[in-house]
Protein backbone atom coordinates (compact mmCIF):
# COMPACT_ATOMS: atom_id res chain seq x y z
CA UNK A 1 0.00 0.00 0.00
CA UNK A 2 1.49 3.24 -0.98
CA UNK A 3 1.64 6.46 1.79
CA UNK A 4 -0.92 8.35 -0.20
CA UNK A 5 -3.57 5.87 -0.30
CA UNK A 6 -3.03 4.88 3.81
CA UNK A 7 -3.16 8.55 4.26
CA UNK A 8 -6.43 8.80 2.88
CA UNK A 9 -7.68 5.64 4.87
CA UNK A 10 -6.44 7.03 8.01
CA UNK A 11 -8.42 10.48 7.76
CA UNK A 12 -11.36 8.59 6.16
CA UNK A 13 -11.25 6.81 9.39
CA UNK A 14 -10.94 9.44 11.92
CA UNK A 15 -14.13 11.63 9.79
CA UNK A 16 -16.19 8.62 10.49
CA UNK A 17 -15.85 8.75 13.98
CA UNK A 18 -15.47 12.13 14.65
CA UNK A 19 -19.08 12.66 12.98
CA UNK A 20 -20.44 9.22 14.60
CA UNK A 21 -18.95 11.15 17.53
CA UNK A 22 -20.52 14.55 17.11
CA UNK A 23 -23.95 13.44 15.62
CA UNK A 24 -24.35 10.94 18.88
CA UNK A 25 -25.88 13.48 21.34
CA UNK A 26 -28.93 13.86 18.55
CA UNK A 27 -29.00 9.87 18.20
CA UNK A 28 -29.15 9.45 21.40
CA UNK A 29 -32.05 12.09 22.07
CA UNK A 30 -34.03 9.99 19.49
CA UNK A 31 -33.27 6.69 21.12
CA UNK A 32 -34.28 7.71 24.56
CA UNK A 33 -37.15 9.40 22.81
CA UNK A 34 -38.06 5.75 21.68
CA UNK A 35 -37.29 3.62 25.00
CA UNK A 36 -39.57 2.27 27.34
CA UNK A 37 -40.04 3.74 30.72
CA UNK A 38 -37.91 0.50 32.30
CA UNK A 39 -34.61 1.22 29.47
CA UNK A 40 -34.58 5.26 30.24
CA UNK A 41 -34.94 4.02 34.45
CA UNK A 42 -31.83 1.99 34.39
CA UNK A 43 -28.64 1.89 35.79
CA UNK A 44 -26.90 0.22 33.09
CA UNK A 45 -28.12 2.18 29.30
CA UNK A 46 -27.95 0.50 26.39
CA UNK A 47 -27.04 2.18 22.61
CA UNK A 48 -30.19 0.27 21.36
CA UNK A 49 -33.47 -0.65 22.25
CA UNK A 50 -35.70 -3.91 21.26
CA UNK A 51 -39.04 -2.74 22.08
CA UNK A 52 -39.27 1.23 21.09
CA UNK A 53 -42.70 2.49 21.87
CA UNK A 54 -44.19 5.95 21.21
CA UNK A 55 -45.20 6.14 24.82
CA UNK A 56 -43.33 9.24 25.69
CA UNK A 57 -44.25 11.25 22.61
CA UNK A 58 -47.67 10.09 23.29
CA UNK A 59 -47.53 10.93 27.37
CA UNK A 60 -45.80 14.16 26.28
CA UNK A 61 -48.55 15.62 23.27
CA UNK A 62 -51.12 14.50 25.72
CA UNK A 63 -49.21 16.90 28.72
CA UNK A 64 -51.56 19.49 29.82
CA UNK A 65 -51.32 22.50 26.89
CA UNK A 66 -48.00 21.03 25.59
CA UNK A 67 -50.04 20.67 21.75
CA UNK A 68 -50.82 24.32 21.97
CA UNK A 69 -47.42 25.42 22.79
CA UNK A 70 -46.29 23.87 19.69
CA UNK A 71 -48.99 25.54 17.34
CA UNK A 72 -48.05 28.86 19.20
CA UNK A 73 -44.01 28.13 18.88
CA UNK A 74 -45.18 27.52 15.36
CA UNK A 75 -47.60 30.62 14.75
CA UNK A 76 -44.59 32.76 16.30
CA UNK A 77 -41.67 31.76 13.96
CA UNK A 78 -44.35 31.42 10.77
CA UNK A 79 -45.48 34.94 11.19
CA UNK A 80 -41.91 36.36 11.83
CA UNK A 81 -40.70 34.76 8.74
CA UNK A 82 -42.94 36.21 6.41
CA UNK A 83 -42.77 40.15 7.81
CA UNK A 84 -38.91 39.72 8.31
CA UNK A 85 -38.71 38.68 4.65
CA UNK A 86 -40.68 41.29 3.39
CA UNK A 87 -39.00 43.76 5.68
CA UNK A 88 -35.23 42.63 5.06
CA UNK A 89 -36.15 42.56 1.34
CA UNK A 90 -37.25 46.18 0.64
CA UNK A 91 -34.07 47.51 3.25
CA UNK A 92 -31.65 45.59 0.97
CA UNK A 93 -33.17 46.45 -1.96
CA UNK A 94 -32.08 50.33 -1.11
CA UNK A 95 -29.02 49.30 0.44
CA UNK A 96 -27.65 47.49 -2.68
CA UNK A 97 -28.82 49.08 -5.51
CA UNK A 98 -28.53 53.11 -4.52
CA UNK A 99 -25.97 54.92 -3.07
CA UNK A 100 -27.44 57.92 -0.98
CA UNK A 101 -25.80 60.11 2.09
CA UNK A 102 -25.16 57.43 5.67
CA UNK A 103 -25.71 54.36 3.22
CA UNK A 104 -22.23 53.31 5.13
CA UNK A 105 -22.80 54.33 8.41
CA UNK A 106 -26.52 52.34 8.39
CA UNK A 107 -24.28 49.31 6.84
CA UNK A 108 -22.18 49.74 10.08
CA UNK A 109 -25.19 49.81 12.19
CA UNK A 110 -26.51 47.48 10.48
CA UNK A 111 -23.75 44.95 11.31
CA UNK A 112 -22.80 46.48 14.72
CA UNK A 113 -26.64 45.29 15.53
CA UNK A 114 -26.02 41.62 15.40
CA UNK A 115 -23.23 41.76 18.45
CA UNK A 116 -25.68 43.29 20.54
CA UNK A 117 -26.37 41.37 23.86
CA UNK A 118 -29.65 40.91 23.28
CA UNK A 119 -30.09 39.31 26.58
CA UNK A 120 -29.16 42.62 28.16
CA UNK A 121 -32.16 44.46 26.28
CA UNK A 122 -34.43 41.78 27.99
CA UNK A 123 -34.46 44.63 30.88
CA UNK A 124 -35.56 47.77 28.98
CA UNK A 125 -37.31 45.58 26.30
CA UNK A 126 -39.51 44.11 29.63
CA UNK A 127 -40.76 47.70 30.85
CA UNK A 128 -41.30 48.36 27.41
CA UNK A 129 -43.38 45.52 26.26
CA UNK A 130 -45.30 46.24 29.48
CA UNK A 131 -46.13 49.68 28.88
CA UNK A 132 -47.17 49.30 25.60
CA UNK A 133 -48.97 46.37 26.08
CA UNK A 134 -51.61 48.95 28.42
CA UNK A 135 -52.30 50.75 25.30
CA UNK A 136 -51.85 48.26 22.66
CA UNK A 137 -53.32 45.07 24.69
CA UNK A 138 -52.56 42.76 21.70
CA UNK A 139 -48.21 43.06 22.05
CA UNK A 140 -48.07 43.58 25.61
CA UNK A 141 -46.69 41.17 28.39
CA UNK A 142 -47.67 37.25 28.08
CA UNK A 143 -49.05 38.14 24.68
CA UNK A 144 -47.90 36.00 21.37
CA UNK A 145 -47.63 39.35 19.80
CA UNK A 146 -44.98 40.59 22.08
CA UNK A 147 -42.58 37.86 21.56
CA UNK A 148 -43.03 38.32 17.62
CA UNK A 149 -42.55 41.59 17.42
CA UNK A 150 -39.00 41.64 19.39
CA UNK A 151 -38.01 38.77 16.84
CA UNK A 152 -38.56 40.57 13.99
CA UNK A 153 -36.33 43.35 15.42
CA UNK A 154 -33.68 40.66 16.23
CA UNK A 155 -33.61 39.06 12.80
CA UNK A 156 -34.03 42.12 10.75
CA UNK A 157 -30.39 42.88 10.68
CA UNK A 158 -29.44 39.81 9.61
CA UNK A 159 -31.68 39.19 7.61
CA UNK A 160 -31.02 42.53 5.79
CA UNK A 161 -27.35 41.99 5.40
CA UNK A 162 -27.69 38.34 3.94
CA UNK A 163 -30.15 39.67 1.47
CA UNK A 164 -28.44 42.42 0.60
CA UNK A 165 -25.88 40.09 -0.89
CA UNK A 166 -28.67 37.84 -2.82
CA UNK A 167 -30.02 41.42 -4.47
CA UNK A 168 -26.89 42.83 -5.48
CA UNK A 169 -26.02 39.53 -7.35
CA UNK A 170 -28.92 40.50 -9.73
CA UNK A 171 -27.67 42.47 -13.22
CA UNK A 172 -29.00 45.93 -12.80
CA UNK A 173 -29.89 45.28 -16.29
CA UNK A 174 -32.84 43.83 -15.78
CA UNK A 175 -34.87 46.63 -14.12
CA UNK A 176 -33.52 49.26 -16.47
CA UNK A 177 -34.72 46.75 -19.41
CA UNK A 178 -38.04 46.82 -17.70
CA UNK A 179 -38.02 50.49 -16.80
CA UNK A 180 -37.04 51.09 -20.20
CA UNK A 181 -40.91 49.26 -21.91
CA UNK A 182 -42.62 51.37 -19.07
CA UNK A 183 -42.99 49.04 -16.06
CA UNK A 184 -43.65 51.00 -12.55
CA UNK A 185 -41.51 51.03 -9.76
CA UNK A 186 -44.09 48.85 -7.48
CA UNK A 187 -43.75 46.28 -10.88
CA UNK A 188 -39.72 46.05 -10.75
CA UNK A 189 -39.79 45.71 -7.32
CA UNK A 190 -42.37 42.89 -6.83
CA UNK A 191 -42.61 41.01 -10.03
CA UNK A 192 -38.79 41.27 -10.73
CA UNK A 193 -36.77 41.39 -7.89
CA UNK A 194 -38.29 39.49 -5.38
CA UNK A 195 -39.37 36.30 -7.44
CA UNK A 196 -35.25 36.62 -7.92
CA UNK A 197 -34.25 36.98 -4.92
CA UNK A 198 -36.24 33.60 -3.85
CA UNK A 199 -33.47 31.08 -3.06
CA UNK A 200 -31.61 34.42 -0.85
CA UNK A 201 -35.29 34.59 0.92
CA UNK A 202 -35.70 31.18 1.88
CA UNK A 203 -31.95 31.01 3.03
CA UNK A 204 -32.56 33.89 5.09
CA UNK A 205 -36.21 32.46 6.54
CA UNK A 206 -34.30 29.38 7.96
CA UNK A 207 -32.65 31.62 10.20
CA UNK A 208 -35.56 34.11 11.44
CA UNK A 209 -37.47 30.81 11.85
CA UNK A 210 -34.56 29.16 13.71
CA UNK A 211 -33.89 32.35 15.87
CA UNK A 212 -37.79 32.71 16.92
CA UNK A 213 -38.22 28.67 17.27
CA UNK A 214 -35.32 28.39 19.06
CA UNK A 215 -35.76 31.44 21.94
CA UNK A 216 -35.93 30.47 25.08
CA UNK A 217 -35.40 33.85 26.60
CA UNK A 218 -37.88 36.44 25.85
CA UNK A 219 -40.51 33.84 26.13
CA UNK A 220 -39.36 33.04 29.76
CA UNK A 221 -39.21 36.89 30.35
CA UNK A 222 -42.67 37.83 28.81
CA UNK A 223 -44.74 35.26 29.32
CA UNK A 224 -45.25 35.32 32.94
CA UNK A 225 -48.78 34.21 33.73
CA UNK A 226 -50.46 33.42 30.68
CA UNK A 227 -49.78 29.96 30.20
CA UNK A 228 -51.98 29.39 27.26
CA UNK A 229 -49.05 31.65 25.51
CA UNK A 230 -46.19 29.66 26.45
CA UNK A 231 -43.98 27.99 23.72
CA UNK A 232 -42.30 25.16 23.38
CA UNK A 233 -39.06 25.93 25.35
CA UNK A 234 -40.34 26.38 28.43
CA UNK A 235 -42.96 23.19 27.64
CA UNK A 236 -39.63 21.34 27.77
CA UNK A 237 -38.52 22.46 30.91
CA UNK A 238 -42.02 21.25 32.73
CA UNK A 239 -40.79 17.74 32.69
CA UNK A 240 -37.96 18.72 34.54
CA UNK A 241 -38.39 17.91 38.51
CA UNK A 242 -36.77 18.67 41.84
CA UNK A 243 -36.53 15.18 42.45
CA UNK A 244 -36.48 12.98 39.78
CA UNK A 245 -36.33 14.50 35.60
CA UNK A 246 -38.65 12.91 33.58
CA UNK A 247 -35.92 11.68 30.74
CA UNK A 248 -38.25 9.99 28.62
CA UNK A 249 -40.73 13.10 28.24
CA UNK A 250 -37.65 15.44 28.09
CA UNK A 251 -36.27 13.83 25.38
CA UNK A 252 -39.66 12.93 23.48
CA UNK A 253 -39.83 16.54 23.65
CA UNK A 254 -36.69 17.43 22.75
CA UNK A 255 -37.23 15.38 19.16
CA UNK A 256 -40.20 17.38 19.08
CA UNK A 257 -38.98 20.89 19.26
CA UNK A 258 -35.26 19.63 16.71
CA UNK A 259 -37.13 17.92 13.93
CA UNK A 260 -38.71 21.24 12.30
CA UNK A 261 -35.09 22.72 12.75
CA UNK A 262 -33.33 19.86 11.30
CA UNK A 263 -35.38 19.62 8.41
CA UNK A 264 -35.04 23.01 7.80
CA UNK A 265 -31.89 23.23 8.04
CA UNK A 266 -31.26 20.36 5.67
CA UNK A 267 -33.15 22.11 3.21
CA UNK A 268 -31.12 24.89 2.77
CA UNK A 269 -27.57 23.08 3.58
CA UNK A 270 -26.83 22.99 -0.23
CA UNK A 271 -26.99 26.84 -0.83
CA UNK A 272 -25.97 27.63 2.48
CA UNK A 273 -22.37 25.87 2.10
CA UNK A 274 -22.03 26.79 -1.90
CA UNK A 275 -23.11 30.36 -0.81
CA UNK A 276 -20.40 30.85 1.48
CA UNK A 277 -17.91 28.71 -1.48
CA UNK A 278 -19.12 31.49 -3.74
CA UNK A 279 -18.74 34.68 -1.83
CA UNK A 280 -15.18 33.40 -0.31
CA UNK A 281 -14.03 33.20 -3.69
CA UNK A 282 -14.90 36.66 -4.83
CA UNK B 1 -25.77 29.82 15.52
CA UNK B 2 -28.26 32.53 13.55
CA UNK B 3 -26.06 34.96 12.55
CA UNK B 4 -24.02 32.44 11.00
CA UNK B 5 -22.28 33.63 7.93
CA UNK B 6 -22.55 37.36 8.38
CA UNK B 7 -19.03 38.25 6.45
CA UNK B 8 -19.59 36.13 4.32
CA UNK B 9 -22.57 36.05 1.88
CA UNK B 10 -21.43 39.22 1.07
CA UNK B 11 -20.76 39.19 -2.75
CA UNK B 12 -18.64 41.80 -4.92
CA UNK B 13 -19.91 45.12 -4.99
CA UNK B 14 -19.99 45.73 -8.86
CA UNK B 15 -18.85 48.75 -10.82
CA UNK B 16 -21.16 50.20 -13.08
CA UNK B 17 -21.39 52.83 -15.51
CA UNK B 18 -22.15 55.97 -14.30
CA UNK B 19 -24.81 57.09 -16.91
CA UNK B 20 -26.69 53.75 -16.27
CA UNK B 21 -26.76 54.43 -12.82
CA UNK B 22 -28.29 57.95 -13.10
CA UNK B 23 -30.79 56.63 -15.62
CA UNK B 24 -32.22 54.05 -13.19
CA UNK B 25 -31.84 56.43 -10.64
CA UNK B 26 -34.48 59.01 -12.07
CA UNK B 27 -36.40 55.56 -12.61
CA UNK B 28 -36.43 55.16 -9.31
CA UNK B 29 -36.86 58.32 -8.10
CA UNK B 30 -34.64 59.80 -5.60
CA UNK B 31 -36.73 59.66 -2.13
CA UNK B 32 -37.79 55.76 -3.06
CA UNK B 33 -34.15 54.65 -0.81
CA UNK B 34 -35.82 56.23 2.17
CA UNK B 35 -39.32 54.28 1.60
CA UNK B 36 -37.98 50.99 1.19
CA UNK B 37 -35.48 51.72 4.63
CA UNK B 38 -38.83 53.17 6.42
CA UNK B 39 -40.53 49.60 7.64
CA UNK B 40 -37.28 48.40 8.44
CA UNK B 41 -36.42 51.85 10.85
CA UNK B 42 -39.68 51.66 12.01
CA UNK B 43 -39.45 48.45 13.64
CA UNK B 44 -35.26 48.94 14.58
CA UNK B 45 -36.18 52.55 16.32
CA UNK B 46 -38.57 51.47 18.91
CA UNK B 47 -37.31 47.92 19.41
CA UNK B 48 -33.48 48.10 19.21
CA UNK B 49 -32.63 51.57 19.32
CA UNK B 50 -34.77 52.94 22.04
CA UNK B 51 -34.05 49.73 24.20
CA UNK B 52 -30.42 49.70 24.41
CA UNK B 53 -31.16 54.29 24.98
CA UNK B 54 -33.45 53.01 27.52
CA UNK B 55 -30.70 50.36 29.16
CA UNK B 56 -28.27 53.22 29.83
CA UNK B 57 -30.92 55.07 30.99
CA UNK B 58 -31.88 52.44 33.92
CA UNK B 59 -28.25 51.88 34.56
CA UNK B 60 -28.06 55.19 36.39
CA UNK B 61 -31.30 55.06 38.18
CA UNK B 62 -32.33 53.38 41.63
CA UNK B 63 -35.04 51.04 40.29
CA UNK B 64 -36.01 48.46 42.01
CA UNK B 65 -39.25 46.24 43.18
CA UNK B 66 -40.44 49.36 44.97
CA UNK B 67 -40.37 51.41 41.89
CA UNK B 68 -41.76 48.84 39.52
CA UNK B 69 -44.67 47.91 41.24
CA UNK B 70 -44.75 49.62 44.78
CA UNK B 71 -45.05 53.38 42.84
CA UNK B 72 -41.75 55.03 44.64
CA UNK B 73 -39.98 57.73 42.26
CA UNK B 74 -37.52 57.02 40.55
CA UNK B 75 -34.14 58.08 41.72
CA UNK B 76 -31.05 59.07 39.50
CA UNK B 77 -28.31 57.95 41.31
CA UNK B 78 -25.20 58.33 38.72
CA UNK B 79 -22.93 56.35 39.05
CA UNK B 80 -24.07 54.74 42.14
CA UNK B 81 -24.78 51.41 40.12
CA UNK B 82 -21.59 50.97 39.02
CA UNK B 83 -19.82 51.85 41.83
CA UNK B 84 -21.91 48.85 43.82
CA UNK B 85 -20.60 46.73 41.00
CA UNK B 86 -17.09 47.88 40.99
CA UNK B 87 -16.95 47.19 44.81
CA UNK B 88 -18.83 44.00 44.85
CA UNK B 89 -16.67 41.11 44.62
CA UNK B 90 -19.10 38.81 43.01
CA UNK B 91 -19.01 40.84 39.75
CA UNK B 92 -15.52 40.43 39.30
CA UNK B 93 -15.39 36.85 40.09
CA UNK B 94 -18.40 36.54 37.31
CA UNK B 95 -16.63 38.81 34.58
CA UNK B 96 -13.03 36.87 35.04
CA UNK B 97 -15.10 33.69 34.77
CA UNK B 98 -17.08 34.99 31.69
CA UNK B 99 -13.67 35.77 29.98
CA UNK B 100 -12.21 32.94 30.88
CA UNK B 101 -15.08 30.73 29.73
CA UNK B 102 -15.31 32.08 26.56
CA UNK B 103 -11.37 31.76 25.59
CA UNK B 104 -11.39 28.51 26.69
CA UNK B 105 -14.54 27.83 24.35
CA UNK B 106 -13.54 30.13 20.88
CA UNK B 107 -10.03 28.37 21.34
CA UNK B 108 -11.60 24.32 21.79
CA UNK B 109 -14.18 25.85 18.86
CA UNK B 110 -11.32 27.23 16.61
CA UNK B 111 -9.17 24.28 16.96
CA UNK B 112 -11.49 21.98 16.53
CA UNK B 113 -13.13 23.65 13.71
CA UNK B 114 -10.14 24.01 11.93
CA UNK B 115 -8.98 20.59 12.71
CA UNK B 116 -11.83 19.12 10.98
CA UNK B 117 -11.93 21.78 8.20
CA UNK B 118 -8.34 20.25 6.92
CA UNK B 119 -9.58 17.29 7.39
CA UNK B 120 -12.62 17.29 5.14
CA UNK B 121 -9.82 18.35 2.44
CA UNK B 122 -8.44 15.31 2.94
CA UNK B 123 -11.02 12.64 2.59
CA UNK B 124 -12.90 10.93 0.18
CA UNK B 125 -16.20 11.54 -0.80
CA UNK B 126 -18.83 9.52 1.46
CA UNK B 127 -16.98 10.12 4.66
CA UNK B 128 -17.00 13.74 3.88
CA UNK B 129 -20.60 13.98 3.25
CA UNK B 130 -21.02 11.76 6.41
CA UNK B 131 -19.09 14.43 8.51
CA UNK B 132 -20.66 17.87 7.05
CA UNK B 133 -24.10 16.59 7.62
CA UNK B 134 -23.36 15.26 11.34
CA UNK B 135 -21.81 18.76 11.95
CA UNK B 136 -24.78 20.46 10.65
CA UNK B 137 -27.34 18.31 12.67
CA UNK B 138 -25.21 19.37 15.65
CA UNK B 139 -25.33 23.12 14.47
CA UNK B 140 -28.77 23.02 13.57
CA UNK B 141 -30.24 21.69 17.07
CA UNK B 142 -31.39 24.49 19.09
CA UNK B 143 -29.80 25.10 22.24
CA UNK B 144 -31.95 24.05 24.42
CA UNK B 145 -32.86 20.67 23.45
CA UNK B 146 -28.76 20.37 22.77
CA UNK B 147 -28.48 21.22 26.67
CA UNK B 148 -31.49 18.83 27.52
CA UNK B 149 -29.29 15.79 25.76
CA UNK B 150 -25.81 16.82 27.23
CA UNK B 151 -27.19 17.06 30.70
CA UNK B 152 -28.81 13.30 30.06
CA UNK B 153 -25.85 11.94 28.85
CA UNK B 154 -23.92 13.37 31.91
CA UNK B 155 -26.81 12.26 34.51
CA UNK B 156 -25.68 11.64 37.68
CA UNK B 157 -27.47 7.95 37.84
CA UNK B 158 -29.01 7.36 34.48
CA UNK B 159 -26.78 9.22 32.07
CA UNK B 160 -24.68 6.70 29.72
CA UNK B 161 -21.20 8.85 30.50
CA UNK B 162 -21.07 7.88 33.98
CA UNK B 163 -21.79 4.17 33.20
CA UNK B 164 -19.81 3.70 30.69
CA UNK B 165 -16.72 5.02 32.58
CA UNK B 166 -18.06 3.61 36.09
CA UNK B 167 -18.68 7.03 38.23
CA UNK B 168 -22.00 6.44 39.18
CA UNK B 169 -23.03 8.80 41.22
CA UNK B 170 -20.82 11.72 40.57
CA UNK B 171 -22.82 14.91 39.72
CA UNK B 172 -20.82 16.76 37.27
CA UNK B 173 -22.86 20.11 38.38
CA UNK B 174 -21.70 20.41 41.57
CA UNK B 175 -18.05 21.72 40.94
CA UNK B 176 -17.52 24.55 39.45
CA UNK B 177 -14.78 24.03 36.81
CA UNK B 178 -16.94 20.37 35.99
CA UNK B 179 -20.20 22.46 35.17
CA UNK B 180 -18.20 24.81 33.58
CA UNK B 181 -16.45 21.97 31.52
CA UNK B 182 -19.90 20.21 30.37
CA UNK B 183 -21.15 23.78 29.72
CA UNK B 184 -18.41 24.17 27.75
CA UNK B 185 -18.11 21.03 25.78
CA UNK B 186 -22.08 21.33 24.90
CA UNK B 187 -21.42 24.94 23.76
CA UNK B 188 -18.39 24.01 21.30
CA UNK B 189 -20.56 20.43 20.16
CA UNK B 190 -23.13 23.50 18.88
CA UNK B 191 -20.22 26.03 17.47
CA UNK B 192 -17.55 24.21 16.03
CA UNK B 193 -19.32 23.32 12.73
CA UNK B 194 -19.68 27.19 11.72
CA UNK B 195 -15.81 27.21 11.52
CA UNK B 196 -15.66 24.75 9.78
CA UNK B 197 -17.76 24.79 7.37
CA UNK B 198 -16.56 28.74 6.63
CA UNK B 199 -12.76 27.32 7.11
CA UNK B 200 -13.71 24.35 4.61
CA UNK B 201 -14.90 27.07 1.82
CA UNK B 202 -12.02 29.08 1.96
CA UNK B 203 -9.35 26.09 1.64
CA UNK B 204 -11.54 24.84 -1.24
CA UNK B 205 -11.92 28.27 -2.82
CA UNK B 206 -7.67 28.59 -3.28
CA UNK B 207 -7.10 28.11 -6.83
CA UNK B 208 -5.53 24.48 -7.42
CA UNK B 209 -3.13 25.96 -9.68
CA UNK B 210 -1.52 27.88 -6.60
CA UNK B 211 -0.69 24.58 -5.03
CA UNK B 212 -0.13 22.81 -7.80
CA UNK B 213 2.76 25.27 -8.86
CA UNK B 214 3.74 24.99 -5.67
CA UNK B 215 4.06 21.15 -5.96
CA UNK B 216 6.39 21.49 -9.05
CA UNK B 217 8.68 23.67 -7.32
CA UNK B 218 9.19 20.67 -5.00
CA UNK B 219 7.21 22.33 -1.83
CA UNK B 220 5.93 19.73 1.16
CA UNK B 221 2.80 19.20 1.74
CA UNK B 222 3.37 21.43 4.78
CA UNK B 223 5.34 23.81 3.31
CA UNK B 224 2.38 24.80 1.10
CA UNK B 225 -0.08 24.55 3.65
CA UNK B 226 1.99 27.07 6.08
CA UNK B 227 3.19 29.25 3.19
CA UNK B 228 0.07 29.35 0.79
CA UNK B 229 -2.91 28.16 2.52
CA UNK B 230 -2.80 29.74 6.02
CA UNK B 231 -2.00 32.92 4.76
CA UNK B 232 -4.71 33.40 1.94
CA UNK B 233 -7.77 31.94 4.74
CA UNK B 234 -6.22 34.46 7.41
CA UNK B 235 -8.88 36.87 6.37
CA UNK B 236 -11.43 34.10 7.27
CA UNK B 237 -10.10 33.32 10.59
CA UNK B 238 -9.43 36.61 11.98
CA UNK B 239 -13.68 36.75 10.99
CA UNK B 240 -14.46 33.44 12.58
CA UNK B 241 -12.63 33.86 15.74
CA UNK B 242 -14.30 37.36 16.43
CA UNK B 243 -17.31 35.66 15.69
CA UNK B 244 -16.64 33.00 18.38
CA UNK B 245 -15.61 35.64 20.90
CA UNK B 246 -18.77 37.75 20.74
CA UNK B 247 -21.17 34.43 20.66
CA UNK B 248 -19.38 32.73 23.34
CA UNK B 249 -18.78 35.87 25.21
CA UNK B 250 -23.37 35.74 25.16
CA UNK B 251 -23.76 32.03 25.77
CA UNK B 252 -27.19 32.54 27.90
CA UNK B 253 -29.45 29.80 27.43
CA UNK B 254 -26.70 26.55 27.69
CA UNK B 255 -25.79 28.11 31.12
CA UNK B 256 -29.27 29.06 32.15
CA UNK B 257 -31.03 25.74 31.50
CA UNK B 258 -28.14 23.29 32.02
CA UNK B 259 -26.87 25.27 35.48
CA UNK B 260 -30.49 25.49 36.82
CA UNK B 261 -29.75 29.51 36.43
CA UNK B 262 -26.22 30.12 37.40
CA UNK B 263 -25.43 26.48 39.12
CA UNK B 264 -24.96 26.03 43.30
CA UNK B 265 -24.42 29.60 44.89
CA UNK B 266 -24.51 31.44 41.25
CA UNK B 267 -20.83 29.71 40.88
CA UNK B 268 -21.56 29.24 37.29
CA UNK B 269 -23.09 32.88 36.64
CA UNK B 270 -21.41 34.58 33.34
CA UNK B 271 -22.25 38.23 32.51
CA UNK B 272 -25.13 37.73 30.71
CA UNK B 273 -27.03 35.53 33.35
CA UNK B 274 -25.76 37.41 36.03
CA UNK B 275 -27.29 40.65 34.64
CA UNK B 276 -30.66 38.51 33.56
CA UNK B 277 -30.82 37.35 37.54
CA UNK B 278 -30.43 40.78 39.23
CA UNK B 279 -32.90 42.64 37.08
CA UNK B 280 -35.62 39.40 37.22
CA UNK B 281 -35.18 37.64 40.21
CA UNK B 282 -33.53 40.23 42.51
CA UNK B 283 -35.90 42.63 41.39
CA UNK B 284 -32.09 44.86 40.96
CA UNK B 285 -33.57 46.40 37.42
CA UNK B 286 -30.70 49.05 37.50
CA UNK B 287 -28.42 46.81 39.00
CA UNK B 288 -28.48 44.66 35.89
CA UNK B 289 -29.07 47.12 33.53
CA UNK B 290 -25.35 48.25 34.87
CA UNK B 291 -24.05 45.16 33.92
CA UNK B 292 -25.48 44.80 30.58
CA UNK B 293 -23.98 48.19 29.69
CA UNK B 294 -20.77 47.07 31.06
CA UNK B 295 -21.20 43.74 28.42
CA UNK B 296 -22.16 45.86 25.71
CA UNK B 297 -19.09 48.22 25.93
CA UNK B 298 -16.98 45.02 25.89
CA UNK B 299 -18.87 43.60 23.15
CA UNK B 300 -18.74 46.82 21.30
CA UNK B 301 -14.58 47.04 21.54
CA UNK B 302 -14.56 43.07 20.18
CA UNK B 303 -16.80 44.26 17.34
CA UNK B 304 -14.75 47.55 16.57
CA UNK B 305 -12.10 44.92 16.04
CA UNK B 306 -13.74 42.80 13.87
CA UNK B 307 -14.96 45.65 11.43
CA UNK B 308 -11.48 46.54 11.15
CA UNK B 309 -10.81 43.03 9.98
CA UNK B 310 -13.28 43.14 7.40
CA UNK B 311 -12.18 46.23 5.97
CA UNK B 312 -8.41 44.94 5.56
CA UNK B 313 -10.37 41.45 4.37
CA UNK B 314 -11.70 44.03 1.75
CA UNK B 315 -14.72 44.12 2.32
CA UNK B 316 -16.88 46.86 0.64
CA UNK B 317 -18.80 48.88 3.16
Amino acid sequence: MTTTSWWRRAADLTATVVALVTVFPIYWMLLSALKPAGEIQSLSQKPWTLAPTLDNFRRVLGAEGFARYLANSLLVALVVVVLSGLVAFLAAVALSRFHFRFRSTILVMVLVAQMVPIEALTIPLFFLVRDVGTVVPQVGLNTLGSLVLVHLAFTLPFAVWMLRGFVAAIPEELEEAAMLDGASRSTVLWRILFPLVAPGLAATSVFSFIVAWNDFLFARTFIISATDNQTLPMALLVFFKPDENDWGGIMAASVLMTVPVLVFFTLVQKRLVSGLGGAVKE
Amino acid sequence: MSTAPTALAEPRSRARPATADRRTRLRWGRRTPLWLLLPAAAVMLPLFAYPIYQLGLLSVLDFRQAQVSGGEPTRFVGADNYLTLLRDGKFWSVLLATVGFAAACVAATLAVGAALAILLTRVSRWPGRVLSFAAMAAWAAPAITGSTVWMFLFDANLGLVNQVLGLDGYNWTYHRYSTFALVGAAVVWHSFPFVMVTLYAGIRAIPGQVLEAAALDGASHWRSFRQIVVPMIRPLLVIVTIQSIIWDFKVFTQIYVMTSGGGIAGQNLTLNVYAYQQAFAASEYGLGSAIGVVMMLILLLVTLLYLRALRRGGEPL
